[in-house]
């Protein structure tokens, strides 16, 4: 599926018509949430909103990368409660030294789980599986299994709370940057193209002569580098490192990914669609939180885990009406 | 990857004794078991205490039976993420079903409700599971994270997030209970065990199931009910899972919905890997897995023992299954 090389928007939507319904959704839940809650459109909730999910929506992109190859990456809670106790002991020197801190220790963690898959060739899978149980002891180990409170006088502070040009948190003005990096990256240069073409046929792609080792190991390095943005975030957010976080969020990512119309199977995918997966999951919290309070129903913290896998299985099954009516089609 | 025509456990090959590095490979986990064994008995305190032994086999049960079933779905190529949720839902559901008034009411039909229903929950889990692998063809990472994520929460929506603690000392037999001296759970996984293997030997049904993980196509064309077989090995891990639950319950004489099976899913599938099973599918090493269960609880173990932080035994069991992985490709190659 090559087929997108041009930004044409018919072509584009018609060539990712497993991303169509999400964007559907999207649009139909901010509809929704505009005509139901008042204080949905506020400047506020927008801002807040995107400010908490700016780090799952980096981990998605990231994530997204990966799964375009054929492989996943589940050590990305863990990279980013790791990142977010560098970035927590880096954010005295200031976000000039934390920012680059951060993301150069979520690189290197996604160095060692390229060395594992490329070079060693273990199934990503289980290199993964490794890499999350290692970064979890090592964020646990270098904090003393303690919070790591940030430096409050620095200017790492600003991250979160002072608003770029007034208008937007620094936070959502990053994470745009990097989507939209990303996306250029996939759609407009020749690596990401070779990104798509593994996905689609690994053995084909080497047989083309296109470079499947550097895109290969470009893909968990870029997911590294991602959920150490996202780590510090995460500190920024909570104002302090949390070497306890993290859990699950490899799952949230992937749970995005593929919302997006992204095929596990790799070959296919979407920056843009991915974002949207990922805001349309964070979303649904956003919603609950609004009726929750109404006061009309109350649902406990708990009921967001059974919702946000119902969720999960109402897109899978819809997924996978699409892909078995196109696959009748291609292959 | 070619079609295994037996299930090879890797303890069980024939082979010439010649001491080389192939043999290592081969029959790494053993090699494992015997150097952490020689360590512990050189230097832990205290090993060699029978309380050591039952300490440790009351804990390794857990992980070897969710193993055993992890194994079977591992074989047919896919895999379970949805464990540790599975045992967490039974496992809630246990006390609630036990200390219900019906229950004080009838003791008797109320435990076999409280050891019944929660197994029969977790195989109606098991049933969907393997329904969306393969009547919708959704890949095993994605259909059981459906579970992983939403049978946590259920199991907190019915306990209302609560510590639920209780004393039914015959409901805890089956986590406190001894036979000859040895836990009950251990007796329990060598039954299991004797009984998967078995199946998996000697039935059409486990003869399927490794063909369908060797070739799929090819098992299909060969008129294998492809479909019927994966759901049956995701029915039989769900099964497992819920046993699993209901034992660590019983071992705690408490329900913690937040933490039961919390992470078994990688305890298990590192076991079964460990223990030689090809996350390609096509083979089920049964005792293998057993084996890896044991060799990862004698690590935790070995490291809990001689005071090394919980922090580094994560580190150390990462470091364990990229080299069992590791190994195993060399192997083949």
């Amino acid at each position: 599926m090559l087929d997108t090389t041009a930004f044409d928007l018919r072509r584009y939507i018609q060539g990712n018509n497993h991303s169509l319904g999400v964007w559907i959704t999207l649009i139909a839940l901010i509809v929704f949430g505009l005509l139901r809650y008042e204080n949905f459109g506020g400047s506020y909730n927008i801002s807040s909103f995107l400010n908490y999910n700016a780090m799952f929506i980096v981990i998605a992109v990231g994530m997204c990368f990966v799964i375009m190859t054929g492989g996943i990456d589940l050590s990305v809670g863990s990279v980013a409660a790791f990142t977010s106790v560098v970035a927590a002991y880096l954010s005295p020197y200031g976000i000039q030294v934390a920012l680059p801190g951060a993301v150069a220790a979520g690189l290197a963690i996604g160095a060692i789980n390229a060395f594992f898959v490329v070079v060693m060739r273990i199934p990503p899978f289980i290199a993964t599986l490794a890499t999350m149980l290692g970064a979890k002891g090592g964020a646990l180990v270098i904090s003393g299994a303690q919070t790591i409170s940030i430096d409050w006088s620095s200017n790492f502070t600003k991250l979160g709370l002072e608003k770029a040009f007034g208008i937007l948190p620094w936070t959502i003005v990053i994470t745009a940057l990097v989507v939209f990096g990303l996306w250029v990256l996939l759609e407009k240069t020749s690596l990401g193209r070779t990104v798509l073409a593994i996905g689609g046929g690994e053995d084909a792609s080497i047989m083309m002569g296109l470079n499947v080792t550097r895109a290969k190991v470009l893909v968990y390095v870029l997911s590294g580098g991602c959920a150490g943005m996202a780590g510090l975030f995460l500190a920024s957010g909570f104002g302090a490192g949390q070497p306890l976080e993290g859990i699950g969020w490899e799952l949230s990512a992937i749970a995005s990914v593929v919302v997006g119309g992204t095929l596990l199977t790799g070959g296919m995918g979407s920056i843009t669609a991915t974002v949207a997966g990922a805001l349309l999951l964070g979303l649904v919290f956003n919603i609950l939180n609004f009726e929750n309070g109404r006061g009309v129903i109350s649902l406990s913290a708990y009921w967001q885990m059974v919702i946000r896998g119902a969720f999960l299985f109402v897109v899978i099954v819809f997924q996978s009406r699409v892909a078995s009516s196109a696959q009748k089609g291609a292959i | 990857m070619t079609m295994q025509n037996k299930p090879v456990t890797s303890a069980s090959e024939p082979t010439a004794f010649k001491f080389e590095w192939s043999m290592i490979s081969r029959h790494g986990g053993v090699v494992a078991l015997i150097a952490i064994l020689l360590f512990n008995i050189l230097i832990t305190p205290n090993f060699l205490h029978p309380q050591t032994l039952f300490v440790n086999i009351s804990q390794v049960a857990t992980i070897a039976i969710v193993a055993v079933g992890m194994t079977l779905v591992i074989a047919t190529g896919g895999i379970d993420l949805s464990v540790g949720a599975i045992m967490a839902l039974s496992g809630a559901l246990a006390p609630l079903i036990f200390t219900s008034p019906f229950a004080e009411a009838n003791p008797e039909l109320g435990l076999a409700l409280s050891i019944v229903v929660p197994i029969l929950v977790a195989l109606a889990c098991g049933v969907f599971n393997g329904a969306l692998v393969s009547l919708l063809n959704v890949q095993p990472i994605v259909a059981t994270l459906i579970f992983f994520i939403s049978g946590r929460g259920i199991a907190l929506v019915l306990t209302n997030g609560n510590l639920q603690t209780f004393t039914n000392p015959a409901f805890s037999y089956l986590g406190t209970g001894k036979i000859l001296g040895f836990p009950f759970q251990g007796y329990l996984v060598l039954i299991i065990a004797a009984c998967v293997w078995w199946v998996m030997a000697f039935t059409v049904f486990g003869r399927q199931l490794l063909a369908v993980g060797g070739n799929e196509r090819a098992a299909e064309l060969s008129g294998v009910p492809v479909k019927r077989v994966k759901i049956g090995a995701y029915v039989i891990c769900a099964g497992l899972s819920g046993l699993a639950g209901l034992i660590v319950v019983a071992i705690n004489s408490a329900s913690d919905a937040a933490r039961i099976g919390n992470l078994m899913e990688l305890d298990a599938i590192a076991a079964a890997v460990v223990g030689g099973t090809l996350l390609q599918g096509g083979r089920a090493p049964i005792f293998g897995a057993i084996l890896g269960a044991v060799i990862i609880q004698l690590v935790k173990y070995t490291l809990l023992a001689n005071g090394v932080a919980d922090e580094v035994a994560l580190i150390a069991k990462a470091g364990i299954i990229v080299l069992a992985v590791y190994v195993q490709q060399a192997r083949k190659e």
